[in-house]
């Protein structure tokens, strides 16, 4: 494991989340305590050792593929920061 | 005063037309004007809507009377700010959610309307469920009615106030590592956590959706048995919601708990416990050797990996379900000149402190590199504490610890130190990691101040009739439920 070292920077630009400098300094001070902590979990042999995503044993839940009411088109615009003719405004992506 | 009572007192006076849902409603309200200036538990609420919803629950009562079907008409229950509710506002105690308001009612809403509450008010919690003492809100801190220059716990602060300061007979809240349990011991209430699928999480706001439960806050254990048997059962609208019957969880607190077996591990008693929890623990547990239950020392040997496992798991998935916070389809917005820069903007200026660090740490372990190192020894580790408790519960019928290992610290105590703040977490993360179930119960209080103390039962995976039939032995043959701050 990498020891106690973050590049904040670069992780905030993977989570699409702009931080002020000072933020930056701050986050990666107590990331980097953090980190230290979560070191431990070096100690444990986990050989063999299946990893648990869920603590329940459902798989390939499914349910039979009916219509049924859903979100009317209203109700899902309802929250839009910004809308325009049923459709959400958003920036340009292509040119 | 009819705020201070409880549900099934409430009932019967609701069936002998002795009071109106009018009137216990209208004691809520009263108590919130009085009191939520100094606590905060509240971080809005419709009165009109609430009274409105109070005078249909007495017009069926004056036209059909009481019946089964809908054991909790005419009692109002208070709703964390993280579960939707149709038509009132919804923001996580965050900013990033701008002025949403909930299109559709969540699973337990719509259980809990139709057992005839009356759901009200949105209850303050740490943003986006994330912290331990409800001072990470967009909408301040809640302070804790036993002491208000403390802390109520969290991420459920503000569902633990309303009920010890008796603003609401009983709320919800949600808990990832202890976010219900923790609160409702420094608050001096019962809270519940189910078993994981227990209870459907369909209009919840994911937080950390392998280890997220919705459960209820209550003034004592028959009223959590109450709602824990209203909002159970499977939901079509939820895959990890198990399809298991849902027994009349009232019917288990015969009072009669001579043979169980209770669990003492002895990695709990340990370090960083406070003197005068310990000997609350230690007098509960003779407490249940009295009362018939044999005490049985067991080992829960990865108990000291548990919060590192959780604060990579946790966050993990935080990070994955918070990304859906990028102010195209709802909530707050704030421009930019294409869409990553507007992405980057919003969730800069929209999300708080610890949510930020637990995007940040979650976006880390799962980033190129680090996978395997972080997040998948996580999971790996996740297996040996979930087989901890398995082993454990061969021999044992539950668990005994305490919730944590203080009373309420202080307000800005903890707030400048991330993991000193996790550490408080010690004794109810490790419950969550393994999908089990836990209830937190008064069992005393510290002498100078005077605060609520704690103590935790963990039950089997679905093992809630067990595990409730034995806090409900132990309240009843104590005080500390009866309780009540002078507020």
């Amino acid at each position: 494991m990498a020891s106690g070292e973050i590049d904040v920077k670069y992780v905030a630009q993977l989570a699409r989340l702009s931080l002020t400098p000072e933020e930056e300094k701050k986050i990666g001070a107590q990331l980097g305590n953090i980190l230290v902590y979560i070191e431990k979990l070096s100690e444990l042999d986990v050989t063999n050792i299946e990893p648990t995503a869920h603590a329940v044993p459902l798989t390939n839940v499914t349910r039979a593929d009916e219509v049924c009411p859903s979100l009317s088109h209203a109700d899902a615009l309802r929250n839009a920061p910004r809308q325009a003719g049923g459709l959400f405004i958003v920036p340009k992506i292509v040119e | 005063m009819l705020n201070q009572l409880t549900i099934s007192e409430l009932t019967a006076k609701l069936a002998s037309r002795d009071v109106s849902a009018r009137e216990i409603t209208q004691s809520c309200l009263d108590q919130i004007a009085r009191v939520d200036g100094k606590i905060h538990a509240f971080i809005s609420y419709d009165a009109a809507d609430a009274l409105a919803q109070a005078d249909a629950a007495d017009q069926l009562l004056s036209a059909k009377g009481r019946d089964a079907s809908r054991p909790l008409l005419g009692i109002p229950i208070a709703i964390k700010d993280v579960l939707a509710v149709k038509n009132q506002p919804l923001n996580c105690a965050s900013k990033i959610l701008g002025k949403f308001t909930s299109t559709y009612d969540a699973t337990v809403i719509e259980k809990l309307k139709a057992a005839g509450a009356i759901v009200f008010g949105r209850l303050n919690m740490d943003e986006f469920a994330m912290g331990s003492s409800t001072e990470n809100s967009a909408f301040g801190a809640t302070c804790n009615p036993w002491d208000i220059t403390r802390i109520p716990g969290g991420s459920s602060g503000g569902s633990a106030a309303a009920v010890a300061a008796n603003e609401c007979i009983a709320s919800l809240g949600t808990d990832t590592g202890g976010s219900i349990r923790q609160p409702a011991a420094l608050c001096g209430c019962v809270g519940l956590k189910p078993t994981y699928g227990r209870i459907s999480r369909y209009g919840l706001v994911a937080y950390a959706s392998s280890l997220d439960q919705i459960g209820p806050f209550t003034k004592n254990v028959a009223d959590a048995a109450t709602l824990l048997g209203v909002m159970s059962g499977h939901d079509l609208r939820d895959s990890t919601s198990i399809p298991q019957p849902v027994p009349d969880y009232t019917k288990a607190l015969t009072g009669d708990i001579r043979g169980l077996k209770l669990g003492l591990p002895k990695e709990y008693m340990v370090g960083g416990l406070d003197p005068e929890v310990k000997a609350a623990v230690d007098v509960a547990v003779k407490k249940y050797e009295e009362l018939g239950a044999e005490i049985v020392e067991i080992s829960l040997p990865h108990t000291d990996y548990a919060i590192a496992t959780y604060y990579i798991i946790a966050t993990a998935e935080a990070s994955t379900n918070l990304a859906r916070f990028d102010g195209i389809r709802y909530g707050a917005r704030v421009d930019g000149a294409d869409p990553a820069e507007l992405y980057s903007k919003t969730r800069g200026a929209g999300f708080g402190a610890e949510v930020k660090r637990r995007i940040i740490l979650g976006t880390y372990v799962l980033s190129s590199g680090y996978y395997d190192a972080y997040y998948l020894r996580a999971q790996k580790v996740r297996t040996l504490i979930r087989q901890d408790f398995l082993k454990a519960f061969e021999t044992v019928d539950a668990i005994i610890t305490p919730t944590t290992p203080t009373a309420a610290f202080k307000i800005g105590e903890k707030s400048d130190d991330p993991l000193q703040m996790y550490l408080s977490d010690i004794f109810t993360i490790s419950c969550n990691l393994a999908g089990i179930c836990g209830v937190s119960l008064p069992c005393g209080f510290t002498q100078n101040p005077k605060l609520p103390i704690g103590l935790q039962l963990l039950g089997k995976p679905f093992g809630e009739e067990t595990m409730l039939r034995l806090a409900h032995a132990y309240e009843q043959n104590t005080a500390w439920h009866q309780q009540r701050i002078a507020i």
